[in-house]
């Protein structure tokens, strides 16, 4: 096949020729071609296979929703080849075929169609159970689509946010029309085509219809509209929140625009429907549309002896541009009486069509110009429910949506003046309305001076409705044929789900994954509900459809993926841990050393000698007021009334539910002054849960909360020499042990550093002193510290040091040791549950919880037999001798300090007594046996380091 | 994605607030019985129409604040009422 003559409405450039390749053969096209229009033009018919049956199939719709022309090109799987644009160098492949496109060994599967009619995976595939792994592997093979490259590098996808007054849906005359009639009347207007370029359906037709597309295009840039082209909107969501992918962005390879639009124009013209009838999905078997734009877009003739069933002006003008490109041509017409019943030939092309009234006609082209659907997804995702008109055979909106309007051929017909008469309506009534929004919007807005002025009116409805041309209803012929093309469902298989009981549209849909496929119902709704109220015996009215839901059209995972707007947060100290070593973690947001290559070892130096940690992503929480301790009481479960000045404490807050929430040390500063810490990854949760007490229940108290986590960078330092180490640097402070206890706070000058405080806790089971230094001095402080601690041995340690050593002390963490069921009781700690006061979150369920005898409980376990072994954190633990779970070990490390495994584990009461054999199921099936040790420190059980 | 409108900050995208949900009353800590407990904590009216809810305005001004929205149509009813000038509530 060779290209035509230059045609009048082409958009290819003859002088620039574009070599790709074709399953490894080289083929050339122009610049301006589709990968469709090229391959057509290079004389290839076949482009896919079908889904289940193998079938060889051709271009059918020539669009963006052809669910033929999916092909592969280089990495990228799944290329819509009717849209995408050929460009040099282009390694264009057929997908999923095997061994090739032209022998697909897999087709014999078409011989046994009858066995793989709807429901067959169901009722096959289900048993023997056994044999699913054998079926799934095979199963696979058939699942549609492309290959995906592993080792594809990571490209750049792009997110935008925008807030026009008016979005338009549809670069169509109508679309167009509308958003410059919008525009001129003061809307900041966005206008979104799905193709290359504007003019929607006048871009495939005569001279009239180019003349303007191209006086409307420029009407579009005087009136200074931003155009995204090759961009679809994927969705309506509440208030006008448009998703619209954008294909064509010159840096990104896609880019999600969210577009919170005042009003939402919906233009997107009208969809081809095929026709449904024995041999329809033949290659050469093809819609009016499709032909058209070969012909008259990319000078391609598809056929050279063409058939054109016809049942309106569409596929007369079909037959007209067949006959001027050279073809010869036959027009069966419906509206006649004409119908067509089979496309005869082979399985690779049409050789002939079977007219109702007995005729053969031999073909290699057989076109369908059988009715319309309307593309109403936007519009059922405003909340409207289409209904379908008898008349015009088509569905058309029922319900007006204060500022999502429709527009064009989802409005009505008429002649092309009557359809921008009523676009143009539609831009104003779109503009006046997007000004209400927007003075809503801004007057709901505090602000220093209210604006000024009244709120419009809501502006009526101005427009005249357009007339609908009549259409004969014709959807299937006396023949079955392919419904779903995407899917491999032909209406046989519908009609026969329909007797199964499968007779709503939803079920229907659901039992034959008709509409479910790539083109997502745009080709096929419409057909799937008309076979199924013929085989009801209803109308199409009577039977509905299906709800369109987003996407529109199909989105990439890299799309939605895109660009991450999550911050990063870091401490001061950061540009320090990169320079020495540290190998980093995800911590939440924070990025923070998890070690400096030897945990093990920074564990041993920290008992030895001193070890120093940043751990700045503790959260800490600034609490001023008079009421402070009332808050304090009522966050955590333990006593807080009479916490000195200079003094921490230790407490467990729970949600209502009495589940544990967090934990942490609060240390009083001043009279009226506190310091709370929590969790690194509970900090904002617990500023929420603090103000959520203090605005609803208890607004009399006098509290500010301030969030100072990252005002601060915290150090700590721990080890037998950490208080020779502080007491170098620390001036106006004494830090004699008797004069600075444990558990107590101090606010000090540390390295002429001014405005720190520092407390002695001990998590890791050391003499420690937790610093907090102004953030900015926060690098300052850690090289001092490591410059003064020199000779004493110092080193940094990481999370995973830290890891270690709370649990050889026994300390558990919440969200690791605890659960989404643990309450207070079961951690050990139900000294601090103090059910004497008045109230505290979640006092009933403790109270309750402190009388449950059945609750699992947080042990201490050791791996007895040597404990050379590691148990995996969240092995099952199982009573012995049977598979029957009775805990679970929830940390577990190998200790350097004890030369042994150490665990902490939940584990029901009856196994939770001090000597009980445990059994433990390691992740590799092995069953060691552990003990439940007497006290949760494995380590130092008396506390002696740490009050040292 | 909705918008809220926040008595403080105007009307936002519902993804800088957090939906706290309906707005209940806590029961007496003291007096509540397991029933009537567990009914604050779990047992939700989940109409069709109007409801009151709380939400949190967590990346705006921080306030916790009650509106009623009609969960048909998601329509707010003007205005929010911050929870502060509701005053402690039953």
């Amino acid at each position: 096949m060779t290209r035509l003559p230059p045609q009048r409405g082409e958009v290819i450039d003859r002088s620039r020729p574009v070599d790709f390749t074709w399953n490894g053969r080289a083929m050339s096209g122009l610049a301006g071609d589709t990968i469709a229009s090229a391959l057509v033009a290079g004389g290839v018919r076949v482009v896919s296979r079908s889904m289940k049956y193998r079938r060889p199939r051709g271009y059918m719709s020539n669009d963006y929703w052809d669910p033929n022309g999916l092909v592969q090109v280089g990495d990228d799987p799944n290329v819509r080849s009717a849209h995408r644009l050929v460009e040099p160098g282009m390694a264009v492949e057929a997908q999923n075929v095997w061994p090739s496109l032209e022998r697909d060994l897999r087709a014999v599967t078409g011989l046994a169609s009858r066995f793989l009619t709807a429901g067959f995976y169901y009722k096959t595939f289900m048993r023997p159970m056994w044999l699913w792994p054998t079926y799934e592997k095979v199963l696979a093979t058939f699942s549609p689509g492309g290959r995906i490259d592993l080792d594809t590098p990571h490209r750049y996808h792009d997110k935008r946010y925008t807030h026009p007054d008016v979005v338009v849906a549809g670069g169509g005359p109508a679309g167009m029309a509308a958003a410059v009639a919008a525009a001129e009347a003061g809307a900041r207007v966005l206008l979104v085509e799905h193709g290359h370029r504007l003019g929607g359906h006048l871009l495939w037709g005569d001279d009239h219809d180019r003349a303007l597309a191209a006086e409307l295009a420029a009407s579009v840039e005087t009136a200074g509209i931003e155009v995204l082209t090759d961009s679809t909107v994927t969705g309506r969501y509440e208030d006008n929140w448009i998703s619209i992918v954008q294909r064509n962005h010159p840096v990104a390879v896609e880019r999600l625009v969210k577009a919170r639009a005042k009003a939402l124009i919906v233009a997107p013209g009208l969809i081809e429907r095929p026709y449904v009838f024995d041999g329809n999905d033949k290659p050469g078997v093809m819609l009016s549309g499709a032909v058209r734009r070969f012909v008259n877009m990319y000078a391609v003739r598809p056929g050279s002896a063409a058939v054109v069933f016809t049942a309106n002006p569409d596929g007369d003008t079909a037959a007209v541009d067949l006959e001027r490109a050279g073809a010869e041509v036959t027009v069966v017409d419906a509206r006649l009486g004409e119908n067509i019943v089979r496309a005869l030939g082979g399985s690779k092309s049409v050789r002939g069509v079977e007219l109702a009234d007995g005729r053969t006609l031999d073909c290699d082209l057989l076109v369908t110009a059988a009715g319309w659907t309307a593309p109403t997804s936007l519009l059922n995702m405003s909340g409207d429910r289409p209904v379908y008109d008898d008349a015009a055979a088509r569905f058309f909106p029922s319900v007006p949506i204060g500022n999502v309007l429709a527009t064009g051929g989802l409005a009505g017909d008429g002649s092309p003046d009557e359809l921008i008469k009523h676009a143009r309506a539609t831009g104003r009534v779109a503009a006046a309305r997007a000004r209400v929004v927007s003075h809503r919007l801004q007057a709901a807005t505090a602000r220093a001076r209210p604006i000024s002025g009244e709120e419009p009116e809501w502006p009526g409805d101005e427009r005249l409705s357009l007339p609908r041309d009549p259409h004969p209803a014709l959807f299937r012929s006396t023949t079955h044929g392919v419904v779903d093309w995407s899917e491999d469902v032909s209406s046989k298989d519908m009609v026969g789900a329909a007797a199964e009981g499968y007779d709503s549209v939803e079920l229907l849909k659901r039992y034959t994954t008709a509409t479910m496929g790539p083109s997502q119902g745009k080709l096929e709704t419409v057909n799937t509900v008309a076979v199924l109220a013929e085989a009801r015996g209803q109308t199409i009215a009577e039977v509905g459809t299906t709800v369109w839901r987003p996407p529109y059209a199909p989105v990439t995972m890299g799309a939605l993926g895109g660009r991450l707007f999550e911050p990063v947060r870091v401490s001061s100290v950061h540009p320090w841990h990169e320079a020495n070593g540290a190998t980093f973690m995800l911590a939440g947001q924070w990025i923070r050393p998890d070690h400096y290559g030897d945990p093990a070892g920074e564990v041993r130096n920290t008992r030895q000698n001193v070890g120093i940690m940043d751990v700045t992503p503790l959260g800490k929480l600034d609490l001023r007021g008079p009421d402070v301790p009332k808050l304090l009481s009522h966050l955590y479960t333990n006593k807080w009334m009479k916490l000195a000045v200079g003094s921490v404490r230790y407490g467990i807050m729970c949600a209502e539910d009495g589940v544990i929430l967090d934990d942490g040390v609060t240390g009083r500063l001043g009279e009226q002054h506190y310091m709370m810490t929590t969790t690194s990854s509970g900090a904002a949760t617990v500023w929420e849960w603090a103000e959520n007490w203090l605005q609803t229940e208890h607004p009399d108290w006098r509290v500010h909360v301030t969030p100072v986590t990252s005002g601060y960078t915290s150090i700590n330092v721990a080890g037998p020499r950490s208080r020779t180490l502080v007491r170098r640097l620390a001036e106006d402070v004494d830090l004699d042990p008797e004069a600075f206890r444990y558990m107590q706070v101090r606010t000090a000058t540390v390295a002429g550093i001014p405005d720190c405080f520092m407390w002695r806790i001990g998590f890791t089971g050391e003499l420690s002193f937790e610093l907090h230094v102004p953030a900015g001095h926060g690098l300052a402080m850690w090289e001092a510290l490591l410059e003064a601690g020199e000779d004493l041995g110092i080193r940094p340690f990481g999370v995973e040091a830290q890891r270690i050593m709370r649990l050889e002390k026994g300390h558990f963490i919440v969200g690791q040791d605890t659960d989404g069921l643990t309450k207070a009781p079961a951690v050990g700690l139900r000294h601090l549950i103090k059910l004497d006061k008045h109230d505290f979150a979640g006092k009933p369920e403790l109270a309750w919880a402190l009388e449950d005898p059945s609750a699992p409980v947080l042990v201490a376990i050791q791996p007895i037999h040597g404990g050379r072994v590691v148990p995996d954190e969240a092995a099952q633990i199982v009573r012995p001798g049977t598979n029957e779970i009775i805990g679970r070990i929830t940390s577990s490390r190998m200790s350097p300090s004890l030369h042994h495994s150490v665990c902490l584990g939940q584990v029901l009461p009856e196994a939770s007594d001090p000597g009980t054999e445990l059994t433990v199921v390691l992740f590799d099936g092995r069953r060691i046996t552990a003990r439940v040790m007497e006290h949760h420190a494995h380590l130092d059980p008396d506390g002696m380091r740490v009050r040292g | 994605m909705l918008i809220v409108p926040c008595p403080n900050c105007g009307p936002r995208n519902a993804a800088d607030l957090r939906y706290v949900g309906e707005s209940r009353p806590r029961p007496d800590p003291n007096s509540a019985s397991a029933k009537e407990w567990r009914a604050y904590l779990y047992e939700r009216a989940n109409p069709a129409g109007m409801l009151r809810e709380t939400w949190y305005c967590r990346s705006g001004c921080r306030r916790y604040f009650v509106l009623e929205r009609d969960t048909v149509s998601n329509e707010f009813t003007n205005p929010p009422t911050p929870v502060a000038k509701l005053g402690k509530r039953p």
